[in-house]
């Protein structure tokens, strides 16, 4: 096949060779269970304490043990909501505070509880895609006992203003956790300086191993138990670690971490070029503010055409690239995170998300500007709603 | 979800694409807010399609549908145009993945559609030939 441009790092990012080297040592030579005593045991446990070190220090987290092990995203976001729901309800809160856009790990998990009688709100976004403050504050009522609300969107990239949004939290006495899996190795995450309770990552997010995640519980906060069976995690977590991933997942966040600013600065320069070329295309549009996003996202809409369409088209370039989030793709009704910053059914129907990473060349960039406006022409001609459009 | 190699084809190069400035009937299915629109036009002598275009907006199985609809009733009389079925187009594609079955149902309606459109043009009631053609059922929406 020719060259392949892999534009959708938000879905997943490919394992960098410093985590490849760091776990082959864990699916070779060091196989002992971290729980014995004896020297093979030792051997992997050194390996999860050093990988705990190198999350805390690169997240600005003074205390490793903060920092839990586990299988991703949606587990970390699973646990960190349903585990908080169990502490409130000891105090008599059942009242939880949210995003119309949140990722379905948070949304679906909300809506379990709804059906246990725990009450949700669900904050607007606006047409930027940012909560405001002060809407924040005004949804919490003496029943809240926690808020949960990511740090940046997984579709269309906008950064939330999580410091303020915590410290009110603070203020009030609410929990505050933050679904941070698109943040986590993307952009500077100092949790401490945040101020935030919880906070979900994953590590395939940022060139580490799939199947491993963290989550950071400020100490104080005791949630029930996630898996019995075992002492793994200080009891939260019971199960044999997945050592490989653990040690995987540390040193792609130590690489990213290195080569975050020197990236970023290249990505925004890549990411507003290609936004700056797809606006000339007539009838498009960028979602989610231009300033506050993550560096490596274009989320953009074309009147007219169907994303699933223009995906294929891509494909057929070279393209790898999503409409609205992956695991939406199954589903008929366009992405919740469209409609949720105001854009009408059959403008999100017509979404494409690039997301770039460390992998992402100029010359990617290029291709994607020299391929996509054809085939935007290509669907709109034989598009009877493009018609529509144009002959009003 | 993956396409089979027949609905790329169609998807990729689809037959019978564009507008026909001189149809004898027009069909149009679907709405924008589901996210598939489908245009058929036909052009009829002596109760034969003998000529069928197709404009579409919608996802790769949209498109593909439609062009295998296209396919399937070029050079055909009217009565097998109207027997033609959303599981024959589907058989002809080598199957769908189970969420684009509705596409399959809305090309088997466009052609309907269109051939109603002929009769109206002909002042002939289309409703005991043709029936009725029910909206598609698969799309929901919240609002």
């Amino acid at each position: 096949m020719d060259h392949r441009v892999y534009a959708d790092n938000a879905a997943t990012t490919k394992l960098s060779e410093r985590a490849l080297q760091a776990m082959m040592p864990c699916l070779t030579t060091i196989f002992g269970n971290a729980s014995s005593i004896y020297t093979e045991g030792a051997a992997s446990r050194k390996i999860i304490d050093k990988a705990r070190e190198t999350f805390a220090q690169c997240l600005g987290v003074k205390n490793p043990n903060e920092i839990y092990f586990l299988s991703g995203g949606s587990e970390a976001d699973n646990f960190a909501i349903k585990g908080a729901a169990e502490l409130m309800l000891k105090k008599g809160k059942k009242h939880i505070i949210s995003t119309r856009f949140e990722h379905h790990a948070v949304l679906h998990t909300l809506e379990y509880l709804e059906k246990h009688g725990f009450e949700v709100t669900l904050l607007d976004v606006h047409e930027n895609g940012i909560v405001r403050p002060e809407e924040f504050e005004a949804a919490i009522r003496e029943d809240t006992g926690l808020a949960t609300i990511m740090f940046a969107n997984n579709e269309i990239g906008t950064i939330q203003p999580i410091k303020e949004l915590a410290s009110i939290a603070k203020k009030h006495g609410v929990l505050f956790h933050t679904d941070a899996v698109q943040a986590v190795g993307t952009i500077p995450v100092n949790i401490e300086d945040l101020g935030v309770d919880m906070l979900s990552l994953s590590a395939h997010k940022f060139h580490g191993p799939k199947g491993v995640g963290a989550i950071y519980i400020k100490k104080g906060i005791r949630l029930p138990n996630l898996i019995h069976g075992g002492a793994q995690e200080r009891g939260y977590r019971a199960g044999t670690e997945n050592i490989a991933g653990i040690a995987g997942a540390a040193e792609a966040l130590k690489e990213s971490c290195e080569v975050m600013q020197e990236r970023n600065a290249r990505l925004e320069r890549l990411r507003d070029k290609l936004i700056d070329s797809l606006l000339k295309i007539e009838r498009s549009r960028i979602n989610g503010d231009r300033i506050h996003r993550l560096p490596g996202n274009v989320n953009m809409c074309f009147e007219g055409v169907e994303g699933e369409a223009m995906l294929l088209c891509l494909d057929l370039q070279g393209v790898a690239a999503s409409s609205g989030s992956a695991c939406t793709s199954g589903s008929l009704d366009p992405s919740h995170v469209l409609l949720a910053i105001g854009l009408p059914h059959e403008i999100a129907h017509g979404s494409v998300r690039l997301t770039f990473s460390t992998e992402t060349t100029e010359e990617d960039i290029d291709h994607i500007i020299s391929v996509l406006p054809p085939i935007i022409k290509r669907l709109r001609d034989m598009s009877p709603l493009w018609e529509k459009i144009v002959n009003g | 979800m993956a396409y089979s190699e027949k609905v790329m084809d169609h998807f990729a190069n689809p037959r019978n694409v564009g507008e026909m400035e001189d149809a004898d009937g027009i069909g149009e299915v679907g709405n924008s807010k589901c996210g598939d629109i489908m245009k058929m036009y036909i052009k009829v002598r002596d109760d034969i399609i003998t000529d069928v275009s197709f404009k579409t907006f919608g996802c790769g199985a949209a498109i593909a549908t439609s062009s295998m609809a296209t396919e399937l009733v070029k050079g055909h009389s009217i009565k097998e145009a109207l027997q033609l079925t959303n599981k024959a187009v589907m058989e002809a594609l080598d199957g769908l993945p189970p969420v684009k079955v509705h596409c399959s149902v809305l090309a088997e309606q466009a052609i309907k559609a269109a051939v109603s459109d002929y009769y109206e043009k002909q002042g002939i009631d289309p409703k005991d030939i043709v029936g009725e053609i029910p909206e598609p059922i698969e799309c929901h929406l919240e609002d």
